[in-house]
């Protein structure tokens, strides 16, 4: 026999511990955020797994932009820890950042370069040199569509252009975790949907973590949803769950939801 | 490190992509020629650079807070402080970055006043060490003006009150040491504490490195100014960005 019993299960044991450690990419522990008197988000914890795209749903207001900011190590929490990747985001904030792609609320971008040195200025700042950055720039600018852009200033581009650009900055090392606050917020329906099958392409080996208050982005590309108001987790299910259990369309299943706290 | 290279690169990249940098140049180089000539420098009779160096603390008071009030209040104002910080950036590295961005940007504009050591060579024969030694000061002093410029950059979102509040630091600065002022000073003060505010003015520094000798406490001071306000910028920043 050429390897022992024991020692196969052992190895199986193993691969399947590191799988499951590899598996949660992001992990929430009662995260909280007061601005003043407002409880901006109040306590969370939730987990993702890798291979996952979870809709971060919610009223305007509710919470969803600063638990991203504190994910992102924006903000810093008043209490409460998460680990992104295996760093902790207060302890090791730059390594958080290093590992994710973070697309900010209505894509702010440097208005006066053009895209082209912009992207080198973020390449610059995420440490992608010489061959690297050739590679990331032509695998990342035609899979966001900025070819024809590329060499105008930011200030120039439509709404739709920016957000792409916007994408491009948190795709560009190939992060393993993302974080997207209302990516598709203030686009066409074409570009919307161009997002989104950008998004989706790209779900099976990332971990994907969306804001949205659009009900239909949740159904075309998250597994998983988070209904959150005033700071607090109402509902963490799936989309289909969900309309089963409340027996309608998911629009009614989140106004019936965040009506009960307001 | 490398965030601090990346901001730097594109800070000092950025001034000259815009019409910021050659507004900029060309009304201070035309205000430092201008000023040094009509202050009397061929009546003087003199080679040296006297009549130029002088009248930098005054310029400088409104030309510095006028490059620094963009670098952290834009930033905020657009939301791309929020791109910024997310990327594998400390505050420290950016406001390190984008301060010698800044800086460098000033010694670039005292450079292009090379015309005027030039002149006074052809002129005369111009002790050159004062005229170092008086590059060296502009520069330093041009560096503690732009450290209270991104202080107030950092403290307001509006660029037009970080401007004038830096202006106004700087100038309570510079004016603290005016002959005038110290004159004035001395009729309500004790003698003690005029020559302590005195030390503690930019002018009076500034004139000491002018008569050609570089003095530990004149770069220490300077150093002091430059350190602290940049201190208190990464404090003020770390504590508002969000806001």
């Amino acid at each position: 026999m050429r390897f022992k019993l024991p020692d196969f299960k052992s190895l199986c044991f193993g691969f399947c511990m590191k799988l499951l450690m590899e598996k949660i990419m992001i992990s929430v522990k009662k995260l909280r955020r007061t601005f003043g008197p407002i409880v901006a988000v109040d306590d969370i914890s939730f987990d993702v797994d890798k291979g996952q795209v979870l809709g971060f749903l919610g009223p305007n207001g509710a919470g969803k932009s600063t638990a991203m900011k504190m994910l992102a190590c924006f903000l810093v929490p008043d209490s409460g820890t998460a680990t992104v990747n295996g760093h902790d985001i207060i302890t090791a904030p730059i390594a958080v950042r290093q590992s994710i792609g973070y697309l900010a609320e209505n894509a702010p971008l440097y208005n006066e370069m053009t895209v082209a040195s912009f992207l080198n200025f973020v390449c610059d700042a995420r440490n992608i040199r010489g061959k690297d950055r050739k590679q990331a720039l032509d695998k990342i600018v035609p899979s966001c569509s900025i070819e024809s852009v590329y060499h105008q200033t930011i200030d120039t581009l439509s709404k739709g252009y920016r957000r792409r650009v916007g994408l491009a900055q948190a795709l560009i090392h190939d992060p393993d975790v993302l974080i997207l606050d209302e990516p598709t917020d203030g686009l066409d329906p074409n570009q919307k949907y161009e997002v989104r099958q950008l998004i989706s392409n790209m779900a099976k080996e990332k971990c994907i973590l969306i804001s949205t208050h659009i009900l239909e982005e949740v159904e075309a590309i998250c597994d998983r949803t988070i209904i959150i108001a005033k700071g607090n987790i109402l509902v963490d299910s799936t989309p289909s769950d969900l309309k089963q259990k409340y027996h309608g369309s998911l629009e009614e299943v989140f106004r019936g939801i965040t009506k009960k706290t307001a | 490190m490398n965030g601090f290279k990346a901001v730097f690169k594109r800070e000092l990249k950025g001034y000259f992509a815009t019409p910021v940098a050659y507004v900029f140049l060309v009304i201070f180089l035309f205000f430092a020629g201008y000023l040094t000539f009509k202050n009397g420098f061929f009546e003087l009779r003199q080679a040296d650079m006297r009549s130029f160096f002088v009248n930098l603390p005054l310029l400088f008071v409104f030309m510095v807070p006028s490059t620094a009030m963009r670098l952290w209040a834009e930033e905020r104002k657009t939301g791309s402080i929020e791109l910024l910080l997310t990327l594998p950036i400390t505050v420290n590295q950016a406001v390190l970055g984008k301060f010698f961005a800044a800086w460098c940007f000033l010694a670039i504009a005292l450079l292009l006043t090379i015309p005027v050591p030039i002149t006074v060579c052809y002129l005369g024969n111009p002790d050159m060490g004062l005229i170092i030694a008086g590059y060296i000061g502009s520069l330093f002093m041009a560096g503690a003006f732009l450290a209270i410029g991104s202080f107030f950059s950092a403290l307001s979102k509006n660029q037009v009150i970080s401007f004038i509040l830096a202006v106004v630091a700087s100038a309570i600065l510079v004016y603290a040491g005016m002959p005038t002022t110290m004159n004035y000073l001395s009729s309500i003060m004790p003698a003690g504490l005029v020559s302590a505010i005195g030390t503690m003015s930019l002018q009076i520094h500034f004139e000491s490195i002018l008569r050609g000798a570089i003095q530990l406490s004149d770069v220490a001071y300077f150093l002091i100014l430059i350190v602290g306000w940049i201190s208190a910028c990464s404090i003020i920043l770390d504590e508002r960005k969000a806001n």
